[in-house]
């Protein structure tokens, strides 16, 4: 009887596998680079902490009626998660500086050719096709928009396509900076963007996230979701009659979800799942769709430079991403440094604000086309 | 369909309709702003008279 009991306290070291081992050392790294790194601490915290939870053998975090499970499939796998986090961000988000020139929003599209560029080699490296989407989505360089597309069609990718997505994310300082200075010369870089405040009514700032909602999901329907958050959010802001959502919206609801969907992300890195020499591969393919992001937007933006007659700065390509506001504060800090005279913070936000919307609607449009073929 | 094919269609299609649908909506920004300006002027000076 006591010999029982002691079996059974015990029973959890009996079936500890390495790959639990491991798994937990990459969460404990997680934490590390979270609370000493301070890299996306918000995430990677659950992430990492989700991480070790889910590799206590016999703890049934992820068995059926466990507790994680219990988030994953309530938040995650409904796509409650991701899309009430666009709702946070589309309420923290100005794009006034994007309505100034509208323009601007072509650099946000070109930052998302990564994303098709990763995917055609994820199929040429032998992966299947909804797999390759999901890695391709990566390129997104937003951590919402490419959970989203990973829990609907490549659930078992969730983990490592997450963790690559938030972690490149906070990596773009480190990332973009020697990709703009090999794609482009000094001079280029020392172009002065002068930046005249104009005027942006009132009214189109409400209209805006109306009009983006409408011409985009009546065109890619399959986005409506995350577009349909993303832009309700900014609705929200810009109205500037519903301060108790927008404060909601940008503080309460994003940090409850940004936790749930953290440690319910963490709970999908169970070793025998995530311990495959596939995750490396994501990993790699991850970081090539960045670097291809930031590539393709430098070359629309140096396209941009000579039918402007030099006025454009092709370092502002860079921006057109979606990691927000990291990517713009990276192109004013190397504009600076070849032009102490050099302020292209502004024309920097407006690209990466478009990036935002260039993110999603690049996914919205990738899963219309998908439907169309009859592939989802 | 190949997987290449399959690739290439997604990557044309999708970066070409990001790219127009993009294009799109900076035209319409474009043409409600002055719109929605020349309105804004137009009251003010109506204000001031």
């Amino acid at each position: 009887m006591i010999i029982d009991g002691l079996t059974s306290l015990l029973a959890g070291f009996g079936t500890f596998e390495w790959t639990h081992g491991v798994m937990i050392v990459v969460g404990c790294a997680l934490l590390y680079l979270g609370i000493k790194k301070n890299i996306e601490p918000l995430l990677l915290l659950p992430i990492g902490f989700g991480a070790i939870l889910v590799n206590i053998p016999l703890g049934g975090m992820m068995e059926q009626g466990g507790l994680l499970r219990h988030f994953y499939d309530a938040g995650v796998l409904t796509e409650i998660f991701p899309c009430l986090i666009f709702i946070g961000i589309g309420a923290m988000t100005d794009f006034g500086p994007l309505l100034e020139n509208p323009r601007i929003l072509l650099l946000g599209g070109a930052g998302q050719f990564g994303i098709f560029l990763t995917l055609l080699l994820a199929l040429f490296l032998g992966f299947t096709r909804m797999e390759s989407v999901a890695i391709g989505i990566i390129g997104a360089c937003d951590g919402p928009t490419a959970i989203y597309v990973t829990s609907k069609y490549a659930p078992h990718m969730l983990g490592a396509v997450s963790v690559a997505a938030y972690c490149y994310m906070s990596m773009v300082p480190l990332i973009q900076p020697p990709i703009m200075r090999a794609l482009t010369s000094v001079e280029e870089r020392k172009i002065e963007m002068k930046y005249h405040r104009k005027t942006v009514s009132p009214a189109l700032k409400i209209i805006f996230p109306v009009l983006v909602t409408l011409v985009t999901c009546l065109i890619a329907p399959m986005g409506t979701p995350l577009m349909g958050t993303l832009m309700l959010g900014n609705l929200l802001r810009e109205s500037g009659v519903a301060d108790r959502l927008v404060k909601a919206s940008q503080n309460e609801i994003a940090n409850i979800v940004t936790l749930l969907l953290g440690i319910s992300i963490g709970a999908t890195m169970a070793g025998p799942i995530f311990l495959k020499p596939q995750t490396l591969i994501v990993l790699g393919l991850g970081l090539v769709a960045i670097c291809l992001d930031t590539a393709m937007g430098i070359f629309l933006a140096k396209l941009m430079k000579i039918l402007s007659g030099g006025k454009v700065n092709p370092l502002i390509g860079a921006a057109g991403i979606s990691a927000f506001p990291m990517s713009a504060r990276v192109v004013q800090m190397e504009g600076q440094k070849a032009n102490r005279k050099n302020y292209l913070l502004m024309h920097a936000m407006g690209a990466n604000t478009g990036g935002q919307i260039g993110s999603v609607l690049a996914a919205a449009v990738m899963l219309s086309i998908l439907k169309g073929m009859g592939i989802v | 369909m190949g997987n290449l094919d399959f690739g290439l269609t997604l990557t044309v299609l999708g970066m070409g309709g990001t790219l127009i649908i993009l294009f799109l909506i900076s035209l319409i920004v474009d043409v409600f702003n002055k719109y929605l300006i020349r309105g804004d002027r137009k009251r003010e000076a109506r204000k001031e008279s």
